[in-house]
Formats: structure tokens, sequence, C-alpha cells
């Protein structure tokens, strides 16, 4: 099959297997994995904004957990002056209409990705890790600390964000909600990356000074790229805040950066599809690990070694091998 | 004929070592200069100092009416500076028609464009397809550098950096490494250019040079000891002996 074959194929499956699950989840008697695959989605959305930057744009961000939270923290946040009827700093006034907090949400954490990729751009490789994470450790304190929300114990949200007159409690109604989110964004995703911006970002990633000798100067591309990807994992956070009904410092601890990464990695870094593999692996392999064992990780950790020794693609380069291999 | 490229007084040293010694150096509008000298001369590190690499310590350098002082590299090209590379500088995955829609993309000056899909963009196509048949290429459009020859890299980088239609093209060695047939089509390809780009060639090919060149400077510690035409550089003794003479010996 040529390229553009698998690309199809694998869109039609994913796309049916996704609109089955509430009824797959009923079918099976297994209702907890509906909510399974609504953090899978949530997560691949996260990983793929991640992989924009790392996997195309060859930019290391060890610190993309910090616009998971905060992305999480705003939608926290705003349903707490909502239920509270106090104004934030007494203007803003509280919300809990999903409408108003993703969008809110994206725009904050579009807004700390400029600040932050405009500093840390300045540096590459190792010094761009570690300022990443630096970053990202430092916004973790200072949830800790901000007591008002809750501090290390985090912010309880009451109820899920309100769409329309949508019953966002019900879990199927929100796993549908969130794969209306998860279609939309990579839908425009995919289109970035096809796009003249992309096709310059993997360029960058290949070799700056060749792009320099073409005549661009590569850093305001990457900083667009970084806050393109700071407010994915933003929308990301929202999403996930809205789903446990809970935001906490922990959803920005740089094992969640490191999580997002093993995602990435997992699935094949600088591929379209690769995050969404990548979170469902490590999801249930979390998932279904843990119900046998603690030490879940003694087992995920040679797993991911092997996959990065031996499978340059990740998971989607495998599977567009055996794809491939279809006549 | 009006001068392009003036070069004045320039320095620059590498902690006691003088690799730009006070270098003088006019690049005519239109011409084939060449910049020669034995191994270690200076000849790489004057071209990166005029493509903004680094820093000269002293000098100035004039590029059409104004100074290239203090320009990072990119500014530079949009003033109408290319490149060749003596090493090639290629993108490994990509293929050499994504080099060329990079080039004329950028050449454009459209590059925050985030939805319409570049690889069917006729507006980057055709130009782009027109720069890799000018060098031959157009048949090899799909294939990723890592499995083009040698010679094959070195025509996508003319093929690059004609993209971005130069006023003056500074090339590093095109001929390096280059088999006998590889080399003559090298020259007829910057023959074939001669009066529609200007070029500061840096060679080592004797014969190429003294095919294309309309002047000639040479190049020894840094230094520039002669300048002429072909005729010239070669009956100056000072050259015979510098640089000719070792090199057939």
């Amino acid at each position: 099959m040529t390229r553009q074959n698998v690309s199809i194929v694998l869109i039609v499956v994913l796309g049916a297997l996704l609109l089955a699950v509430p009824a797959l989840a009923a079918a099976l008697g297994n209702p907890a994995l509906v909510g399974l695959a609504t953090r899978v989605l949530i997560y691949a959305i996260a990983a793929a904004s991640l992989n924009l930057v790392l996997g195309y744009g060859g930019m290391v961000s060890f610190g993309h957990a910090a616009f998971l939270g905060v992305g999480g923290y705003v939608v926290g946040i705003l349903f707490h002056h909502f239920r509270f009827s106090e104004p934030l700093f007494g203007v803003i006034a509280g919300s809990d209409q999903l409408l108003v907090v993703l969008p809110a949400a994206v725009l904050i954490t579009g807004i700390l990705a400029a600040g932050i990729g405009a500093l840390a751009l300045r540096t590459s490789g190792v010094q761009f890790i570690m300022i990443t994470l630096a970053f990202a450790q430092m916004l973790y304190f200072f949830f800790i600390a901000l007591k008002t929300y809750g501090g290390d114990d985090g912010l309880v949200i009451r109820r899920r964000s309100a769409l329309f007159d949508l019953d966002m409690r019900d879990d199927r109604t929100f796993f549908y909600v969130v794969l209306g989110f998860a279609v939309t964004f990579f839908a425009i995703y995919a289109t970035v990356i096809r796009s003249r911006f992309g096709l310059l970002l993997g360029a960058i990633r290949q070799n700056e000074s060749r792009v320099a000798a073409v005549g661009i100067a590569p850093y305001r591309y990457k900083l667009a790229a970084f806050v393109i990807s700071g407010m994915g994992a933003g929308l990301a956070g929202a999403l996930l805040a809205n789903y446990q009904r809970f935001v906490s410092p922990d959803m920005l601890h740089w094992t969640k950066s490191g999580e997002l990464m093993m995602m990435v990695i997992l699935g094949g870094a600088g591929t379209l599809f690769g995050p969404l593999f990548g979170a469902a692996a490590l999801i249930s392999l979390e998932t279904y690990l843990t119900q046998w064992t603690e030490r879940w990780m003694l087992i995920l950790g040679p797993v991911l070694i092997l996959i990065v020794l031996f499978m340059r693609g990740g998971i989607a380069g495998l599977i567009d091998q055996l794809l491939r291999r279809l006549k | 004929m009006s001068t392009l490229l003036e070069v004045r007084g320039l320095v620059k040293r590498f902690g006691g070592l003088v690799a730009t010694d006070h270098l003088n150096l006019d690049v005519r509008s239109g011409e084939i200069h060449a910049l020669i000298g034995p191994n270690g001369a200076g000849k790489t590190t004057v071209i990166n100092q005029l493509f903004g690499d680094f820093a000269p310590d002293e000098g100035d350098i004039t590029f059409d009416g104004a100074s290239l002082l203090g320009l990072p590299t990119p500014a530079r090209v949009q003033r109408g500076l290319g490149r060749t590379f003596q090493i090639t500088r290629l993108l490994p995955d990509f293929t050499a028609l994504e080099h060329l829609l990079l080039a004329v993309q950028a050449h454009q000056g459209h590059c925050f464009r985030f939805f319409r899909p570049a690889r069917s963009d006729p507006r980057l196509l055709s130009p782009a397809r027109e720069a890799l048949a000018r060098v031959d290429l157009a048949d090899r459009a799909d294939i990723k550098v890592s499995a083009l020859s040698h010679g094959e890299r070195k025509e996508l980088e003319l093929a690059i950096a004609l993209a971005l239609h130069p006023k003056l093209l500074l090339l590093d060695e095109p001929m390096a490494g280059l088999g006998a047939s590889e080399t003559e089509g090298m020259v007829r390809l910057l023959e074939s250019l001669r009066g529609e780009v200007t070029m500061l060639l840096v060679e080592h090919d004797m014969d190429a040079v003294f095919a294309l060149a309309d002047r000639i400077t040479v190049l020894v510690y840094g230094k520039a000891i002669a300048s002429g035409t072909s005729d010239e550089i070669q009956a100056n003794p000072e050259v015979k002996i510098a640089y000719l003479g070792e090199g057939d010996a």
C-alpha cells in the first residue's frame, strides 16, 4: 500500500474503533473501558502537542507537564470562583461553561508557553532540556505553595464543566465530547504538519545552519511551534481536570513530563498517530499492570528499552510496516 | 562594471594564527571571481566571514552598497548572498524536491502558513522543479538525500542556492571530490550561469578555475599576494613560487 492509503486505512479503522468504544464496553461488561479510552484520548492530545516540538521540531522539552497542569488549574480555579461567586482578582467572573474554560485554558497556556519558550529557545540541546524542566518545576512548587487553591492537596472540581444541555456526568457522553475535541485537534495538527510551517519545522530539526543558509532565522518559528504545542497541552490539561474532576500539583510534576515523553517515543516520534498509540499503550499497560503488581514500572521499563532499541519508528513505525506488507 | 562586493582590510585571528591578514578583495557585478591558494590559506575562513558564520576582528565588508558587518546569516541571504558548502549541508530525512520547496518558500518569504499543504502547492512546486531541472536532477526529485551520490548532493546544494536568486553566489569548492565527468558537468553548469549570477569561486581544480574565472585572487597565509586575469596570474612569478610550483611538484 502507498503511504496515503496507509493513512486512510488507519484513520478509518481508528475512527470506527473509537466510535464503538462505549458499545464495546457495554458488550464486554466492562464500563471502566470508557474512562480508559477517555484518558487515552486526552493524553494523546497532550503527547501529540509535545510531538510537534519534540518529534517534528527537534526541541526536547522536558517541561510539558507545566502546560498540562496550568490548563487543568485554569478550569479548577474558574470553577472555584464560579462556585463561591467571587470574581478572581475582583474582576474576572468564574465559569463552569466548557466553551469558556477551555478557550481560557488554551489562551493562558499559550501565553505561558510564549514566555517560557522565548527564554528557553535561546538555548538548545541539554540546556534546553534543563531550562524547560526548571520552569516546570518552578510552577510545580508555585502551585504547592498556592494555599488558596488547595496547595499540595489540590483542588476538587465538584461538577464537570457544562456544555449545552448535555449530561456531562455520564462518562459515555463525556467520552464523545472528548472524542470531538480530539478529532478536531488531530485534524488541525495534521494540517499544520503538512503546511509550509511544518516543512520548515522539519528542516529546523535536521540542520539549523541549512535553514539559516536559505535566509530563515529559525528562532521565531521554533517559538511559534512551542506556543502551539503549549496550547495543545493546555487543552489536554483542561479536559483532564474535567474528566477527573480534580487538579493537583502532581499534574505538573516532572514525572508527568517524562510520561508524555515516553508516550511520544513509544508511539513514534515525528509521526502523525504515534502519540495516540503511545498514549494508548502506556495508559493501558499502566492500568492493567497495576492491577497485577505495584511494581509495574519494572515491566514497562524493559518494554520501553526494547522498543527504543529495536523499533526506530515506535508503534507507528511498526503498524506502518505491517500495513505496507498487506496488498 | 560596478563593484558588487568590496572587502577592505579584513583581519581574522584564531589565537596566535592570523587566518585572514588585511585582505582586500573586489568582486565586480557579473564576473566569476576565483579565490585560490594552497591548503590552509584561509579561503573558507574568508567565505565564512562573508556569510556571517563568524565576525572579522577588523575591516569592512560592503555588499551591494551596504556594510554586512553585524548582520546574521539569514539577513545576509535576504540581501542576496547565496552559498554552497565545501562539506554539503543537507537535510538527511528530506528528498531533493523537499529541499527546493524549502528554498522556494524561504525566497517567497511565506513561512507562517499553517493550513495549505506545502508538498502539493503549485506555487512552490513549479519553481522547485525548475530549479532541480536546471542542475539536471529532475528525475531524482523524490530521492532522499541519503541515497544521492556525492556529485548529486553538490548539484542539489547549487540548485538550493540558485532557487534563492542570489546576487552573489559563494561557491566553496564545488568540484571537491567529484569525478572527471562530474567536474566537467559542474564547469558547464557554472559556465551556463555566467552573467546571470555573480560568483566568488573557491576551488582547487586549476583547470576548472582557469576555464571559468574572469579574475583570480591568490591567497597565501590569509594574505592576497596577487589579483588579476588568468594569464596575469599564470605569469606572476610570486604566485608560481608560492602556489603553482608547489602544487605541480
